[in-house]
C-alpha cells in the first residue's frame, strides 16, 4: 500500500489504531498534548505515546468542568476522555505548559481513572544553569514515576535505542520539509501536516521505516503542478489541526513552506545527541530547540526565529493562526508582528475558534494577503 | 525645562516628607497609599531605585535592599476600581492584544504607553521582578514590559504543585532566591545586608499574622468584617508587606476589629446569612454586590483572595526566612491543584461558618478560573450548601450583566433561605 494512504488510514481513526497497539503489539499506550514530552523515555519503557488532540465532536460533557474560555484543545481532549473515547489509553503525561493544560491536568487526575498519571512540572525558564539542571532532575523523576506505573525497567541502552529513532523520524521529517520548501509542487501541505501529525500516533518502530520510503518517492515523484511560482508563506502557532488550511491558502495562491507550530518544526527540530546520559542529552534538546511561548529563554527569542526562518526558507509572508483563548500564543503576537514589520515582512492574523471560518470568506482574506507582496 | 521639572519634583519631595509625618499620626489607607505612589513616582530623586513585581512575588529582598515595589496587577485593580478598565483595555486590544487576555495586564500594557489610568501611569520600573507562582500570563507580560522599558527582568520560577512540592522543586527554588539575590545586587551594585533582610523577614511574617488575624475577626457572628471591606484593606498587606508601616497598619485595623466585636457591631447591619467570596473581586462593582448581597442580610464574611497573602504562613519559619519563603511563595493558593483548593475551601467553610458559596467565574484569569466547577462539585459533595456561579471579569467591564447577575444572586439567596430553615449547623439563626 502507498504509504501516504497507510497514513490516512490512521488518521481515520486513530483511537482504533491505538487500541490496535495495545491488543497486537501489547504496548501501553500513553497520551500526551504537548510537544515537551520526553517522548523518547516513554518509548524506551517499551510504551506507546500518543499525541491527544481536541474533537471533532460537540462539546458536551467538558461543559461540566471548563468554562467556555478554555481553548477548544483543552476543552475537546476533556470530552473526548469523558465521553469515553480514549479508554484504550492506559495513562496520560502533562508536561507543564500554559495555564489551561495546568488545569485540565487537575480535572482530567480527578476525573479520570486511567492506571497512569503523571505531571512533568517543567522549568518555565530555560535560561539559567538552575533551570537546567532542574530540567534534568524533572525528567529524572518522570523516568521513575514511569517505571513505577508501568511496573517496567528503563536501562540507558533502550533510552539510547528510543533517542536514536526519534533522531531518524525528525531528521526524516525535517527533509520531508525541506523537500517541499525546495519544489512545493511535489506534495500538498495538507499530506504535510498529515505526515506530522501520524508521527505522533503511529508505532515509531514503524513510522521510521516508512518515512524513508516516503522520501525516496518524493524525490522521484513527477509534479503534476509546478507551486514554485507561489507565495510562500509559513504558518505560526500552536497546532493547527486543520487540514484544510493548507489547500485554501494554495487555492488563494500562496504555498506553506515551512512553520513555527507544535504540530510542525517545533516537533521535530533539534537531534539528541548519543552520548553520556542519555536524559541529560534528552533535556539538552528542549533547552536548545526554539521555544514554545509559553516558555522563556530570552525576550525576542520567538521574534529572532521568524526573521531568521524567513532568510533560511525565503519565506514572503507568515500567517499567524492564534487558536481563541490561548493566551501565551496571543500574548507574543503583537511583537512577532511588529518584528517582521521592521524586516518589511507581511504577515496576518487568523483567530480559529474551533472550525476554520467558511471557506469562501477564508479565501478572500487569503488572496487579500497574498496581493500585499 | 530641566531645572523647573527639578523645581517641582523638589517640591513634590518636600510635600512626600510632609505628607509622610502626618501619616505616622492618622495612617489611613489613603494616605499611606498617597505617599506610597509619590515616593515611587519621585524615586529618582531619591536615588532610589523601583521594581516592578507579581503581586505573588517575594517582595521581602527588594524592601531589604531599599528598593521601591510596584505592583502593576494592584495598579490594575484601581484602575478597574475607577472604571477606567475598559478604555485601557480597548486601547490594548489596538495595540493587538486580545480581548481574551488578562484584564490586568492588558490595561497595564497600554496605560504604559499612554500614561493613563487613575495615577498618570505607574513609575519607570528599574528592573522587573516575576514570580510565575500565581499564572503563566505574568511571564508573558512581564516581558512584553521588559522589552518596552528595556530593563532587566528576574523570573522566579515556582514549579506548580499538582499534588506535591517535590525534591526537585525544592532544591530549584532554593537556589533561585539566591540568583535572586545576586541578581538585586548587581542591579543595584550593592551588597544585601543580611541582618536587615532578617528584620524585614520578621516584619513581614507579623504583618501576615495580623493580617491572618484581621480576617479571623470575621469567625463572630456578626462578622465586624466582610470580603469587600478584606478587597480593600489588602492593598498594604500586598504592596508593603515587610515594612513598619503595614504592621502598624494592620495592628490598628485589628484593633477596630475586635472594638467591633466587643460590642457585638456587624459590618453589615442585618447579618442573617454568611456567604464566602471565590476568585477576584469585581473592582468596578464592589459596592453594587456589596449592597445587593447586604439587602438580602447576606454577609461575604470571608473570601479565597485575600487570605493568598498569609496562607501559607505554615511553611515559614521566622528564624530562617530566606530558606523556607521559597516553599511559601511556591505553595500559594494559585499554584496548587483544584483538590488541595478544594480543601481550603472546605476549611474556610468551616472556620468561618458559612452558609453559600459564591463563585466569580473570571474570564481574565484562568489559572484562578478553570476548575472552579470541579471545586463547587467537591464544596457540595462534602458540605452541601448552595453555590452561586457569577460569570464576569475583574476589570473589563464589558463581561458584566448587571440584570443577569442580579436574577441570580436573588434565585441562590431564595436557595439559602430556603436550605436554612432545615438545616441544623447554624441553630443559632432564627428566620
Ligand atoms: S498553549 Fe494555547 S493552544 Fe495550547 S493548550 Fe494552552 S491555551 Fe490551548
Ligand atoms: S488576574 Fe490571574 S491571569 Fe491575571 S495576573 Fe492575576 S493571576 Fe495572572
Amino acid at each position: 500500500m502507498d504509504v501516504l494512504t497507510e497514513f490516512y488510514e490512521i488518521l481515520n481513526d486513530p483511537y482504533a489504531y491505538g487500541q490496535t497497539c495495545r491488543d497486537e503489539k501489547k504496548k501501553k499506550v500513553i497520551g500526551y498534548f504537548c510537544s515537551y514530552t520526553p517522548e523518547e523515555i516513554i518509548s524506551a519503557a517499551g510504551a506507546h505515546p500518543m499525541r491527544l488532540f481536541g474533537t471533532r465532536g460537540e462539546i458536551a460533557l467538558a461543559d461540566q468542568h471548563l468554562q467556555a474560555y478554555s481553548c477548544s484543545l483543552v476543552r475537546g481532549a476533556l470530552e473526548e476522555v469523558l465521553n469515553g473515547r480514549l479508554d484504550f489509553l492506559d495513562g496520560t503525561v502533562f508536561p507543564h505548559t500554559c495555564d489551561s493544560i495546568q488545569r485540565l491536568s487537575d480535572v482530567w487526575r480527578l476525573n479520570t481513572n486511567f492506571r497512569f498519571f503523571a505531571d512533568i512540572v517543567l522549568p518555565v525558564k530555560l535560561d539559567t544553569d538552575s533551570a537546567k539542571e532542574y530540567m534534568v532532575d524533572v525528567l529524572r523523576k518522570f523516568k521513575r514515576d514511569l517505571k513505577k506505573g508501568l511496573n517496567c525497567r528503563i536501562s540507558d541502552e533502550d533510552l539510547n535505542e528510543a533517542i536514536a529513532t526519534y533522531n531518524k523520524i525528525r531528521d526524516h521529517l525535517k527533509v520531508i520539509y525541506g523537500l517541499r520548501s525546495k519544489n512545493p509542487g511535489i506534495i500538498t501541505g495538507g499530506d504535510v501536516y498529515s505526515i506530522v501529525k501520524v508521527s505522533m500516533i503511529m508505532d515509531r518502530n514503524d513510522l521510521v521505516k516508512k518515512l524513508p520510503e516516503l522520501i525516496e518517492n518524493l524525490k522521484t515523484r513527477n509534479v503534476s503542478e509546478d507551486r514554485r511560482d507561489r507565495k510562500r508563506v509559513a504558518l505560526v502557532g500552536s497546532i493547527c489541526d486543520q487540514p484544510d488550511i493548507y489547500s485554501i491558502i494554495e487555492k488563494s495562491g500562496g504555498v506553506v513552506v515551512w512553520d513555527d507550530l507544535c504540530t510542525g518544526s517545533r516537533y521535530f527540530e533539534g537531534i539528541i545527541e548519543i552520548d553520556g546520559d542519555p536524559i541529560v542529552s534528552i533535556a539538552k534538546r528542549y533547552i536548545e530547540r526554539q521555544i514554545c511561548p509559553a516558555k522563556h529563554v530570552s525576550l525576542t527569542a520567538r521574534g529572532d526565529h521568524l526573521v531568521a526562518m524567513a532568510n533560511e526558507h525565503d519565506i514572503q509572508g507568515f500567517i499567524f493562526l492564534l487558536l481563541k483563548f490561548c493566551e501565551p500564543h496571543a500574548f507574543d503576537y503583537p511583537y512577532m508582528k511588529e518584528y517582521l514589520e521592521k524586516e518589511n515582512i507581511p504577515s496576518m492574523l487568523l483567530e480559529i475558534e474551533d472550525q476554520l471560518p467558511a471557506e469562501g470568506q477564508l479565501l478572500t482574506r487569503f488572496e487579500t494577503f497574498m496581493h500585499m507582496f | 525645562m530641566v531645572t523647573k521639572l527639578k523645581v517641582i519634583l523638589t517640591l513634590c519631595f518636600v510635600k512626600i516628607k510632609k505628607i509622610m509625618l502626618a501619616v505616622k499620626k492618622k495612617k489611613s489607607m489613603k494616605e499611606i497609599m498617597t505617599v506610597y505612589y509619590m515616593e515611587a513616582k519621585t524615586a529618582k530623586l531619591s536615588g532610589k531605585k523601583v521594581a516592578w513585581i507579581t503581586s505573588g512575588g517575594p517582595v521581602e529582598p527588594l524592601i531589604a535592599m531599599d528598593i521601591i515595589p510596584v505592583y502593576p496587577e494592584n495598579h490594575g485593580a484601581m484602575i478597574g476600581a475607577s472604571k477606567m478598565g475598559v478604555d485601557l483595555c480597548e486601547k490594548a486590544e489596538e495595540m493587538g492584544y486580545s480581548r481574551d487576555l488578562c484584564s490586568y495586564a492588558r490595561s497595564d500594557i497600554s496605560c504604559a504607553t499612554v500614561n493613563g489610568g487613575p495615577i498618570g501611569g505607574l513609575p519607570k520600573p528599574d528592573m522587573l521582578i516575576c514570580c510565575n507562582n500565581i499564572c503563566g500570563t505574568v511571564l508573558k507580560w512581564y516581558e512584553i514590559q521588559a522589552r518596552y522599558y528595556e530593563v532587566p527582568l528576574f523570573i522566579l520560577d515556582t514549579p506548580f504543585c499538582h499534588t506535591e512540592y517535590s525534591e526537585e522543586a525544592k532544591k530549584y527554588v532554593r537556589r533561585q532566591i539566591e540568583e535572586y539575590i545576586a541578581f538585586l545586587e548587581e542591579v543595584c551594585g550593592r551588597k544585601m545586608n543580611y541582618e536587615k533582610m532578617d528584620k524585614v523577614g520578621r516584619l513581614s511574617v507579623e504583618g501576615q499574622r495580623l493580617w491572618q488575624a484581621v480576617l479571623d475577626t470575621a469567625t463572630n457572628s456578626p462578622s465586624p468584617i466582610t470580603a469587600f471591606d478584606a478587597f480593600f484593606h489588602l492593598a498594604l498587606i500586598v504592596t508593603l508587606r515587610g515594612t513598619r508601616i503595614a504592621v502598624d497598619y494592620y495592628k490598628n485595623l485589628l484593633e477596630e476589629m475586635y472594638q467591633k466585636v466587643d460590642k457585638g457591631i456587624g459590618a453589615i447591619p442585618n447579618e442573617h446569612y454568611r456567604l464566602l467570596w471565590d476568585n477576584l473581586p469585581i473592582w468596578y462593582r464592589l459596592r453594587w454586590l456589596s449592597n445587593k448581597f447586604a439587602d438580602y442580610g447576606a454577609s461575604l464574611v470571608a473570601d479565597t483572595y485575600t487570605t493568598a497573602w498569609c496562607g501559607t504562613l505554615k511553611y515559614i519559619d521566622v528564624d530562617n526566612f530566606l530558606d523556607s519563603m521559597a516553599e511559601a511563595y511556591s505553595r500559594i493558593y494559585l499554584n496548587i491543584g483544584i483538590d488541595e483548593m478544594a480543601k481550603n475551601v472546605i476549611e474556610m467553610i468551616d472556620k468561618y461558618n458559612v452558609d453559600g458559596f459564591v463563585i466569580h467565574s473570571n474570564r481574565s484569569c484562568k489559572p484562578y478560573s478553570l476548575g472552579q466547577y470541579d471545586i463547587q462539585k467537591i464544596v457540595q459533595r462534602e458540605r452541601d450548601i448552595p453555590c452561586l456561579v457569577i460569570e464576569a471579569d475583574m476589570v473589563d467591564e464589558r463581561n458584566f450583566s448587571e440584570s443577569q447577575i442580579a436574577t441570580r444572586i436573588e434565585a441562590f439567596m431564595e436557595m439559602i433561605k430556603e436550605q436554612k430553615g432545615s438545616w441544623s449547623r447554624n441553630s443559632n439563626y432564627t428566620e
